[in-house]
């Protein structure tokens, strides 16, 4: 099993004191190279599911198990490591550092786990997805749509075994959604990753064997 | 891609704000290097000069001013000795060396300082273990009208050996101009030291100049009064019926190459004696007995110039150094605090970056330093910047100087706080970054990407 979730609850104070509730979901899980959909409407929780899921934010309670390791058990350091080697993240803004090229960025995605940041991988990445003639760009250098993929092959370099996409496709136009979504899913099965990727968008779901709908096992309804 | 690499990834994105920022600091370590260069110039000059000798006699006055005068070349001479305390002096058994030196004029070209001296002053050491050279085919003051000049003098000037000039009474504008021209017969090489910047003429040629011996009446009188003793009247009117025969004799205005005219001692004065005890082991017990047994007199002080200089640098040239060394080191800190405000003012553009690298698995620690290198490198580029500059600086004002100055300035000469200057700065680098630092350390990832 690639990811399990098990009672786990997040909520958060507001400012008033009062406590909001985000997440309560008594099971879910994602088997090994099983790619999955999830559908929420805006506010539902999604992106703070991502965070749970990637040890960015700490669930309340609960256990979240990737690839067999229970991470909210670990200290902070180890899970940050455990996020660099473990799981790939490509978010719905790319989140490309300007500063660097496409090249740089993928090594940037390498810099934090303990292997050696490898320049010739990142080339065969970029190559992957269509950018080895846009090593040396910067991000203002590209288009939205190259962007994205750069973020993808970022989100690979270090072989996760789990890739979190959150709403890849949602800022890129109908042509680049297209090739985005099938890089991703190429990818991941090529590489045997897990994926989990969250979308509002029926028609991207719809690419999906496996589709689910977070209202169905977040216990939590109210909308956030 | 390590820690350093993206620090510099990100100075190099605010390219200008990182630039200014290192330059500021450049600024403070430049002024803080051409000081520390120039005062050790200073202090060496200063603490070595004054060697070869023990003692300087020179008339009751002020101790410094003497000093300053008979060293340095600086002031106006206290007041004269009779020659013949001179050569009472050079009598005491005590006494290993003692070199007359008569001060006064300067050069109508330059206004450089004319010491009247015996050759017997080239043979004592200038500095520790360092004795006068001369060029290949100079001597050292053979001839009662020979002259040798520093090299600053020669430089500056443009003279060469066999050039003739004359002396200026008082200053160089405006002063009565001697007749008698002094040949030079020897170039010194550079010293580092107000020779450099000195005119040394034979003292029998300087008392030989018109106007340098005083009236015979006025100085036997000086003289008797100096000593204590009584003018016998009958002699010095013989004295003075066998001295109207040689003033007949008309100075001004003929070439003195050749012949001497003497000077009877009573006519002679000199401004300072430079003094070298005898022995070993006790010189230093000696010197004092000396110093203190000229103290009990009224006649003459003698003054040990180490002292002096120790003097005027713990109290006023040590103040000032001490002044600017803070002053420079205060433009440092007040550089590191515009690195503290180029990053802390960066930090809320790069929150969404720093969430990134969280979010990619960059820990905590990572991202702290992360800023606290970019801090580090601002500061230390700065750093390194400001000592090239510096030195540079130094470079290009050192010839300059050492005209003005005759100071001999090695621009690469380094300065043993240089060593510590880059520490210190990694630890004010370390300082200033710090908060920045911490913001990157506490930036909560997931609402910083949420936004």
């Amino acid at each position: 099993m690639s990811l399990l979730l098990e009672n786990v609850k997040k909520s958060y104070r507001e400012p008033d004191g009062s406590i909001l509730p985000i997440l309560d979901i008594k099971r879910f899980e994602l088997q090994e190279r099983e790619q999955v959909a999830l559908i929420g409407e805006s506010g539902s929780g999604k992106s703070t599911l991502l965070n749970v899921i990637s040890g960015i934010t700490a669930a309340d309670s609960g256990k979240v198990t990737i690839a067999g390791t229970e991470i909210a058990s670990m200290a902070e350091v180890v899970r940050d490591r455990f996020r660099a080697e473990r799981i790939g993240f490509v978010f719905q803004t790319f989140n490309l550092l300007p500063a660097f090229s496409a090249l740089e960025n993928v090594l940037l995605g390498m810099s934090f786990s303990r292997k050696k940041p490898s320049r010739d991988r990142a080339k065969e990445l970029l190559a992957l997805v269509g950018l080895e003639h846009r090593l040396h760009h910067h991000p203002k250098q590209m288009s939205v749509g190259e962007q994205q993929r750069v973020a993808v092959a970022r989100a690979l370099a270090n072989q996760p075994k789990l890739l979190l996409a959150d709403e890849p496709t949602a800022n890129v136009d109908l042509a680049n959604q297209e090739t985005v979504l099938h890089l991703l899913r190429d990818a991941c099965a090529q590489h045997q990753i897990s994926m989990l990727l969250v979308t509002h968008s029926q028609e991207v779901a719809r690419q999906f064997e496996r589709v689910e709908t977070l209202s169905d096992f977040n216990q939590v309804h109210a909308k956030v | 891609m390590n820690t350093l690499t993206i620090a510099w990834k990100s100075i190099r994105q605010r390219r200008l704000a990182s630039l200014l920022t290192a330059l500021s600091v450049a600024l403070g370590v430049t002024l803080m290097i051409s000081v520390l260069v120039i005062n050790s110039v200073i202090d060496r000059m200063f603490n070595q000069t004054a060697s070869g000798y023990d003692l300087i006699v020179g008339p009751k006055g002020s101790a410094l001013q003497l000093v300053l005068n008979t060293v340095f070349r600086v002031g106006a001479p206290i007041e004269n000795l009779p020659y013949r305390y001179y050569t009472e002096l050079k009598k005491d058994p005590r006494i290993e060396e003692a070199i007359p030196f008569a001060i006064g004029d300067v050069t109508q070209k330059g206004g450089f300082p004319i010491v009247g001296t015996i050759p017997r002053y080239f043979a004592l050491e200038y500095i520790p273990d360092r004795h006068f050279r001369i060029n290949a085919d100079g001597k050292f003051l053979p001839g009662t009208w020979d002259s040798v000049i520093g090299s600053v003098v020669a430089k500056q000037n443009n003279w060469k050996i066999g050039d003739e000039f004359q002396l200026i009474h008082g200053s160089a504008e405006g002063g009565h101009v001697h007749d008698e021209k002094f040949k030079i017969v020897g170039i010194l090489a550079p010293t580092g030291t107000p020779n450099d910047r000195t005119v040394f003429v034979n003292l029998r040629g300087f008392y030989q100049v018109s106007g340098h011996e005083k009236p015979l009446e006025e100085a036997i009188r000086r003289e008797a009064a100096f000593f204590g003793e009584k003018v016998d009247e009958e002699k010095l009117k013989a004295l003075i019926k066998d001295n109207a025969a040689h003033d007949h004799h008309d100075h001004s205005g003929h070439d003195h190459a050749g012949h001497d005219h003497s000077v009877p001692d009573a006519q002679k004065e000199v401004t300072a004696i430079l003094v070298q005890m005898k022995g070993d082991r006790l010189r230093g017990f000696t010197t004092i007995k000396f110093q203190s047994e000229l103290k009990e007199g009224n006649q003459a002080q003698a003054v040990n110039p180490i002292q002096q200089i120790n003097w005027l640098m713990t109290n006023i040239v040590g103040n000032i150094r001490t002044m600017l060394i803070v002053l420079t080191s205060l433009i440092i800190v007040v550089s590191g605090v515009s690195i503290f405000v180029s990053i802390y003012n960066s930090m809320s553009d790069r929150k969404r970056e720093i969430a990134i690298m969280r979010a990619l698995g960059a820990g905590r620690n990572t991202v702290f330093t992360i800023i606290l290198s970019e801090s580090v490198l601002l500061c230390l580029g700065g750093g390194i910047l400001g000592i090239i500059l510096g030195h540079g600086l130094v470079f290009i004002a050192a010839p300059i100087i050492e005209a003005r100055s005759g100071l001999l300035i090695n621009p690469f000469a380094f300065n043993s706080i240089e060593l510590i200057l880059l520490p210190v700065l990694m630890v004010l680098a370390s300082l200033v970054g710090f908060i920045p630092a911490m913001t990157a350390y506490r930036t909560d990832v997931a609402s910083t990407l949420s936004d």
